[in-house]
């Protein structure tokens, strides 16, 4: 009798648990489902309330043709956007694998110094230097071009990648490395056919980072960008969403936030496990 | 080493001048990092503080002015209140993610079935941007085309549909729960790290000696998780102090300009009025707050002393 109360009494706190964690997720999902539904709305009705989310008089990619007629289209920042982020997940893992790889296996001046300064740089917020960015770009010529976000970005991901790196290839054996050398491998070889296929986690887990981080970057490249045929997603759909170009279509709102954050969903939903030993790295430390 | 001793004088000798050289190979390995960070953020941080002590407008001649600009920040009343406004928000903030994503952290950590979906649910917002996050709640707190005020007037909960953006306080606590929304699952995952930590035979002694599950929390877990709590707190705080994004999207700084957060008052400054010197000089101001924190962060994540 009192065995089957507690029985009883178990099954309920469990479908009790569930029941709040399924109400929990749908609270955390409902906006991202919301948005990506209403998107496929037909134009008359997107601009109405999302109630209900999906599309009731038809499915439809009215919004995404509206939204390409804005400004200079969809696809210029959307290309935009993919671009300066795939260069920077290049630049991040050339820079960071190389740097990664000096601070670990070398022994040189200074070493110990460099490293620290650049780990530091997390402590200094960019928004505070921005203007001497930007001054900088006009300088070298990169101001107003994709390339001088890239190289901004690249250099905000370096603390983290190259502290990921060096980790990576400290717990790489030393013996791997003497055997290799053994059979007359050069520095060179010896990192791209023995060092980089044992540090390959390493390298998804900064890629993943450094493309999250320059896809969904707001204020550098609003500052940064101030050619029209430049923005990226963020800029373009802030500048539409602000009435810029002229009455604000809700609909081609929604359908460029499908844009921007399904790319981040999917990397995130494919690439789980890099992501999470990244932030862990990052919290250990 | 002992190999190094018995080999002859002018063998070691060629063995540690081709070692040294292959160490000096290192420096070129990091030079491409150390090159970017130099130009994009040692000598621009040099630069803030040099033009902090200028007149510095983005068309003509700048003129070097000592100290004025940091004597006109005190007369600025704005700044002060765009800073008491970001201090506000950093606290009601932080509490708030605090205040949600502890329980989703007690809720995950303990493995059963459905963890998996519940965990990557939680966290799904956490990848999305900030201007993504932003620009959806916009419109989800739009008064015609948005999901609260019509969904609240059709189920009868107001009158008419109330603009919930018009007015300081219900702005206010919107851009309270988009980020909540937002950033309650990043929390949550730091902070499961730092449960996960806790040794399970400890809470099971504690069980034993029948201390319950309030008692635990507190002479356990909490002590336990003040390296993780900290690391939490501080990228929370040093997150908020640094909002633009959604004040930006979602309010323009409005209504009245009360939402005006520190890093969108540098940026009227710098990028709307063009008062490049007055605006590294309010950067400076900004990145001593920030390194304050930083040096709190470290303080606070020190490993403990001793046998602990």
């Amino acid at each position: 009798m009192a065995q089957a109360r507690s029985r009883n009494s178990r099954l309920w706190l469990g479908f009790a648990e569930h029941a709040t964690g399924i109400v929990a997720s749908l609270l955390f999902l409902a906006p991202i489902v919301w948005t990506v539904l209403s998107a496929f709305k037909p134009a008359g009705e997107a601009r109405l309330p999302p109630l209900p989310p999906w599309p009731t008089t038809g499915f439809s990619v009215e919004n995404y043709a509206t939204l390409n007629t804005f400004g200079d289209g969809l696809w210029l920042p959307a290309q935009n956007s993919l671009y300066v982020s795939v260069m920077t997940v290049v630049f991040s893992v050339i820079v960071g694998v190389l740097a990664g790889y000096g601070f670990s296996r070398f022994r040189f001046p200074f070493k110990d110094a460099l490293f620290i300064v650049i780990l530091s740089t997390i402590m200094i917020p960019f928004q505070s230097i921005l203007t001497p960015i930007f001054l900088v770009l006009t300088k070298i010529g990169l101001h107003n071009t994709l390339t001088g976000l890239v190289c901004v970005y690249v250099t905000l991901q370096l603390p983290f990648s190259i502290f990921m790196m060096r980790n990576a290839f400290d717990a790489v054996p030393r013996e791997i490395e003497e055997a290799a050398r053994m059979d007359g491998a050069n520095n060179v070889t010896m990192l791209l056919r023995v060092m980089l296929p044992l540090v390959w986690p390493g390298i998804v887990t900064i890629a993943l980072f450094a493309f999250l981080g320059a896809w969904n970057e707001f204020l550098a490249a609003l500052v940064l960008m101030t050619d029209q045929s430049k923005f990226t997603l963020p800029i373009m759909m802030t500048a539409l969403q602000s009435g810029r170009f002229g009455a604000i279509d809700w609909g081609a709102v929604q359908a460029g936030v499908t844009v921007m954050m399904v790319p981040c969903l999917i990397l995130f939903l494919l690439l789980q496990r890099f992501y999470i030993r990244g932030l862990m790295a990052g919290a250990v430390k | 080493m002992t190999t190094i001793a018995t080999t002859s004088a002018p063998a070691r000798r060629r063995k540690l001048v081709g070692a040294g050289r292959r160490q000096w190979i290192g420096l070129l390995y990091v030079a491409p990092a150390v090159a970017l960070v130099t130009v994009f953020f040692i000598i621009p941080l040099g630069m803030t503080a040099w033009m902090s002590l200028h007149n510095w407008p983005l068309m003509g001649a700048h003129s070097f002015i000592g100290l004025d600009n940091y004597a006109a920040i005190l007369r600025d009343n704005r700044f002060w209140n765009a800073l008491r406004f970001t201090g506000y928000y950093t606290v009601i903030v932080t509490i708030a993610i605090f205040a949600v994503a502890f329980p989703l952290a007690l809720f995950i950590e303990r493995p059963r079935q459905l963890t998996g979906f519940y965990r990557t649910s939680f966290f799904m917002p956490a990848v999305v941007g900030f201007a993504s996050a932003s620009l959806l709640w916009s419109w989800l707190l739009n008064v015609d085309s948005g999901l609260f005020s019509p969904a609240a007037f059709q189920l009868g909960l107001t009158e008419k549909k109330v603009n919930l953006l018009a007015t300081f306080q219900p702005a206010f606590w919107s851009i309270i729960a988009m980020v909540v929304w937002k950033v309650a699952g990043f929390t949550m995952i730091i902070l499961m790290t730092g449960l996960q930590s806790i040794p399970p035979d400890l809470q099971e002694a504690a069980m034993i000696d029948g201390a319950g599950p309030f008692a635990r929390f507190r002479a356990i877990t909490l002590p336990l998780m003040r390296r993780t709590l900290a690391l939490a707190l501080i990228l929370s705080v040093a997150g908020s102090v640094l909002a633009f994004d959604q004040f930006y999207i979602i309010l323009r700084g409005g209504p009245r300009n009360q939402t005006l957060t520190a890093v969108y008052w540098i940026f009227n400054q710098s990028f709307v009025s063009f008062k490049l010197g007055y605006g590294a000089a309010l950067s400076m101001i900004l990145l001593v707050i920030l390194v304050a924190l930083s040096l709190v962060q470290l303080w606070l994540l020190r490993k403990p002393e001793g046998v602990d």
